[in-house]
């Protein structure tokens, strides 16, 4: 166990350290683009050449990687050129508003996906499973954007009972965040539905839950009893590595209601150029997806004992 | 719904692929959902090759602007069905326009992702040892990464052009496609018609695209379907956030995106193009889900 963890570990770091290596030369190799944005298009060569000199963008790339890693290391995330606020400052209030969206999703989307699956995959082909099958297949057509504007056309232009948009600029308000988390559970809730319905149509054809049956134990007990433990194992995976698609849904989501969170603020660094805050963003991103990772691996070996830790 | 057997039985050696395609429509056929979505996909490629006859403008002409949908052009006298947007485009021919571009991009983007994952899982599987722990350790970090944060900042760099799409889109969906065909040549590789060739003599070339690679092309065939529905949400996504193709010419999501401010007033002007682009992934969805219906049944 703490060899496999010990391992991850050092996975998790060697990721970031190619992430983090990969960003800064895609963004860094044409550094003039960052002091053009920073100064605006009106700016001419001279000032931009004192902005970069200044801030130390005119020494060689691997002295500035070497720089900010050892700054990132000792936890000087450095400065936004676009907020003009350390980065720490700025990132950790938009990962705390993010991680309540992402929170809201997972509290109503994994119920809701696990009863509908169960349900599927109880009785495989028969109507009540062909029609949440092809409901689920439907939700997870409709892009995150697109979902987003439905629901703003039917809930806040056509019915006039929800807000449009969270930018929360009076305080916190449960009403801003419905249409957001209702956006994010339908993309993403039908996955963990056909995922669930799978394993779950698998433990029905296995011989305990036969002999279960066929001594005459009630379905429901059967189901809830036998089916769902076994049943259950598969979706917690899912889940664990849809945290991973949730920060992708999250980018497109806060753009399109103005909510202030992680999405939205990778999307505005990325516009601007602003280096310090796209790479933490993106180690954020690794250590979230690894950690994610790990924690389903995890779990997974401890609900299923037949796997064991190598 | 009876299964037919009689094609299900492993078909005679040699078809012409013309039986070949017309045997799996007929299997097809026993699905409905999956004919669902091949007509409603089918009915995408048709208004996107027809495009200049079925649109009743040109796309990027500036007419007039805000028109609600059924409203009458007074100089042509032609109506604009869907509306118009804030500069005086006929919505109905952007969106018939526009899925060409989802149309050309999707499938060149998918075909390329194939190329690079078929070749990379091909290797890995068959070859296994190095070859297989570096290509599984690069997927798994491309795979571990959300990857809209990887089109934002990569799209953003370099500006947003069909072949920067394309490239991006390369990149993020080659390790997943790796995995699956590494995954189903590891368990070819084993085969008694492998061991075969190998015995004759065969060049791994020869093995690897000849032998194992059409063997695999079942769940392949499912996979690709439902990424392609995948890539189509990425374009319109991409367009949606603004890092897409760029204008005049009509793009799903940009549609959304440009006339986003005014969709209070006019809302049609955002929802027609998300209703084409939902309808088109749905198209490719239910045709997957009646592809593996079939192959499993098989």
């Amino acid at each position: 166990m703490l060899i496999f963890l010990a391992k991850r570990f050092v996975y998790l770091l060697f990721t970031m350290l190619v992430v983090s290596m990969l960003v800064f030369l895609v963004l860094e190799l044409d550094p003039g683009n960052v002091a053009q944005k920073v100064l605006g298009p009106y700016s001419n060569d001279e000032q931009r050449r004192l902005w970069m000199e200044a801030n130390g963008y005119l020494q060689p790339l691997p002295v500035r990687y070497a720089q900010w890693l050892g700054n990132f290391l000792t936890g000087d995330f450095g400065m936004s050129t676009r907020f003009k606020v350390p980065v720490a400052d700025i990132l950790l209030p938009r990962l705390a508003n993010t991680a309540m969206l992402g929170l809201g999703v997972l509290i109503v989307m994994v119920p809701l996906a696990l009863v509908l699956g169960v349900l599927a995959g109880m009785k495989e082909g028969s109507a009540q499973d062909r029609t949440i099958s092809v409901f689920s297949i439907a939700t997870t057509s409709i892009p995150e954007f697109a979902s987003g504007v439905f629901l703003v056309a039917i809930f806040v232009l056509w019915l006039g009972v929800l807000p449009g948009v969270s930018n929360m600029s009076s305080g916190f308000d449960l009403s801003q965040m419905v249409l957001p988390v209702a956006a994010l559970v339908m993309y993403g809730f039908g996955y963990i539905t056909r995922m669930t319905r799978a394993s779950m149509a698998e433990v029905m054809q296995t011989h305990y839950i036969r002999t279960a049956v066929l001594k005459g134990v009630p379905a429901r007990q059967v189901i809830m009893k036998h089916a769902l433990r076994n049943a259950l194992i598969a979706p917690f995976t899912v889940i664990m590595l849809q945290i991973n698609w949730l920060l992708s849904g999250v980018i497109v989501i806060e753009y399109l209601f103005a909510y202030k969170g992680f999405g939205s603020l990778l999307l505005e660094a990325a516009l601007n150029k602003d280096i310090f805050v796209i790479e933490a963003c993106t180690m954020v991103a690794v250590l979230v997806a690894v950690g994610t990772q790990t924690i389903a691996d995890i779990g997974y070996m401890y609900l299923n004992p037949r796997i064991r830790f190598s | 719904m009876a299964a037919s057997t009689e094609l299900a039985e492993p078909v005679a050696r040699r078809q012409s692929g013309l039986a070949r395609t017309a045997s799996a429509i007929a299997l097809l056929r026993e699905s409905p959902v999956g004919m669902i979505g091949a007509g409603i996909v089918l009915a995408w490629v048709l208004a996107a090759v027809f495009a200049p006859l079925l649109a009743p403008f040109d796309p990027n002409a500036t007419i007039l602007p805000f028109q609600r949908p059924g409203a009458v052009d007074p100089t042509t006298g032609k109506t604009f069905w869907l509306g118009s947007d804030k500069i005086g485009r006929d919505i109905l021919s952007r969106i018939i326009y526009g899925g060409r571009r989802v149309l050309i991009y999707g499938p060149i983007a998918t075909a390329c992702a194939y190329a690079v994952g078929i070749v990379m899982g091909l290797a890995a599987g068959y070859f296994r040892g190095w070859w297989d722990a570096v290509l599984s350790r690069v997927s798994d970090i491309v795979l571990s990464f959300p990857i809209f944060v990887l089109y934002v900042i990569v799209i953003s760099t370099f500006g947003a052009s069909g072949l920067n799409i394309v490239l991006a889109i390369v990149f993020a969906s080659a390790p997943g496609i790796m995995r699956i065909v590494r995954g189903l040549t590891l368990d070819l590789r084993n085969r008694d018609y492998v061991a075969a060739a190998q015995t004759r003599g065969e060049s791994p070339l020869y093995i690897m695209f000849v032998e194992i690679l059409p063997n695999a092309r079942g769940p392949l065939i499912v996979d690709a379907c439902l990424r392609l529905g995948y890539v189509t949400i990425t374009i319109g996504t991409l367009g949606f956030l603004g890092l897409g193709l760029p204008p005049p010419d009509p793009d799903w999501g940009g549609m959304v995106n440009e006339n986003r401010a005014l969709a209070p007033a006019f809302p049609h002007m955002i929802v027609y193009p998300c209703l084409a682009i939902s309808s088109l992934v749905l198209g490719l969805n239910l045709l997957a889900d009646g592809l593996r219906e079939i192959s499993i049944r098989d």
